[in-house]
């Protein structure tokens, strides 16, 4: 499909001209929906942390973010996350309930994000949900979807370690019954956990943070 | 073109005769890793849409504006455009798809069905003509898309759309949700399609040999 009149070149200059109009529109496009979608995004991720910490600490209806610095664990208020923070969960009286502890590393194909509810008065893991991962499906994501794996960390101690055993052979407190097929999850998610707690046990107070007055009247 | 057609053979064209993966054999990656799931298929199937729709639109608008030396940097910019814009809404709107199909979202833009079609024919066609074919082969690939998940979920699961098929006694073949399944699958289909295909030369040239002996 030649044109027929005219084999001009184009000059350099309306060749770079038309590249840099083109990206020049399509930056302010994507800004514009970067902008317009940017606080839906943020709210949903908000929420679907919001829903994993109450999930993961039996009776909480309240939560905070918690920051450790300078040898000490305190009330983060600003937004963003790192390696640093975690979440504490309060009752509806006002009482400290546990940690929501954020911990992630590899697993099979893909890390996986694993955020799990500890009650430090009784060194035990209540609760685990997978916040991110990318597990074969039908084997790897049993891990979040095998209801009977995830009741195993329902009730887990973490002294001296939480441990990986055959399906079936569990009978220790800190026990978890593998998952047939999908060992390497399995293995990847308590060591994941134990990894989180040897990151934040020895920081945190067992009896957490107690809320500000106000907040705990209301 | 060669031969004039109207805006509507254009689109037909996609659903069957050339089916971008069916007969072209395009966009071979989303095709096999996002289809293990009808939803999913469903999903990328409309986000493909939207995406060679859109820049079928502006490619043809521009046809003339763009010189012809960085005519396929220009598409990949008015692409990319686009998987940028239904990235970003599909993680604001569903946030739960988005999760699932991941990473395969922005690699749309290196899909060559789209990049294809702006090359062959949006860039050398009326508007009409370009929207038209747009919506034809992202249909047929939607339609394909559909037909690998479907198989797909109802054997890997036993469900279809997420509703459980068959009961509980029903023992999925996992292998059919894993990468496996997916190559399995669409060389079966591919030989449906195939078998149909010529079958239907050989009826015609019977047609024709019978039509001859007549006269």
């Amino acid at each position: 499909m030649s044109a027929p009149v005219e084999i001009k070149e184009p000059s350099s200059f309306r060749l770079a001209s038309t590249l840099a109009i083109a990206g020049l529109i399509s930056g302010v496009a994507i800004v514009a929906v970067y902008e317009a979608t940017l606080p839906t995004i943020t709210h949903n991720k908000a929420e679907e942390l919001k829903a994993a910490v109450f999930k993961v600490l039996p009776e909480v209806t309240e939560m905070r973010k918690y920051q450790y610095e300078n040898n000490s664990l305190r009330f983060r208020t600003e937004e963003g996350s790192d390696d640093q923070t975690l979440y504490g969960g309060y009752s509806q009286q006002g009482a400290f309930v546990g940690y929501a502890i954020p911990s992630a590393g590899p697993g099979f194909q893909d890390t996986i994000g694993i955020l799990y509810g500890y009650i430090p008065e009784q060194r035990k893991v209540v609760g685990m949900e997978i916040l991110e991962s990318r597990e074969t499906p039908g084997l790897g994501d049993k891990i979040y979807k095998d209801l009977y794996f995830v009741s195993n960390f329902e009730n887990l101690s973490i002294d001296p370690e939480i441990m990986v055993v055959k399906k079936g052979l569990r009978d220790e407190p800190h026990e978890v019954d593998a998952i047939t097929g999908a060992t390497i999850s399995s293995k990847a998610v308590v060591r994941i956990i134990n990894e989180g707690n040897q990151r934040w046990i020895h920081k945190i107070p067992t009896h957490g943070i107690p809320l500000p007055e106000q907040k705990g009247a209301e | 073109m060669a031969t004039p057609s109207s805006p509507y053979e254009e689109m037909m064209k996609g659903l069957w005769r050339d089916n971008p993966v069916f007969v072209q054999v395009l966009g071979m990656c989303p095709m096999l890793a996002v289809t293990n799931t009808a939803v999913n298929a469903l999903a990328m199937g409309l986000a493909t849409l939207f995406v060679l729709v859109g820049s079928s639109f502006l490619v043809s608008v521009m046809r003339s504006l763009i010189p012809k030396q960085v005519r396929i940097s220009s598409y990949i910019i008015i692409i990319a455009t686009f998987v940028t814009i239904i990235d970003y809404s599909l993680l604001a709107v569903f946030p739960k798809i988005h999760k699932e199909l991941g990473a395969f979202i922005p690699l749309i833009t290196a899909n060559c069905l789209i990049l294809g079609r702006q090359e062959a024919f949006a860039s050398r066609n009326s508007v009409g003509y370009a929207v038209m074919d747009a919506i034809g082969m992202s249909v047929g690939f939607l339609f394909a898309l559909l037909a690998l998940g479907s198989v797909r979920e109802i054997l890997g699961e036993g469900a279809l759309f997420g509703f459980n098929l068959f009961g509980p006694n029903f023992e999925p073949w996992i292998i059919m949700i894993l990468p496996p399944g997916g190559f399995l699958t669409l060389g079966l289909i591919l030989l449906f399609f195939n078998w149909i295909t010529e079958k239907r030369k050989q009826a015609q040239i019977e047609y024709q040999l019978a039509e001859e002996r007549a006269s």
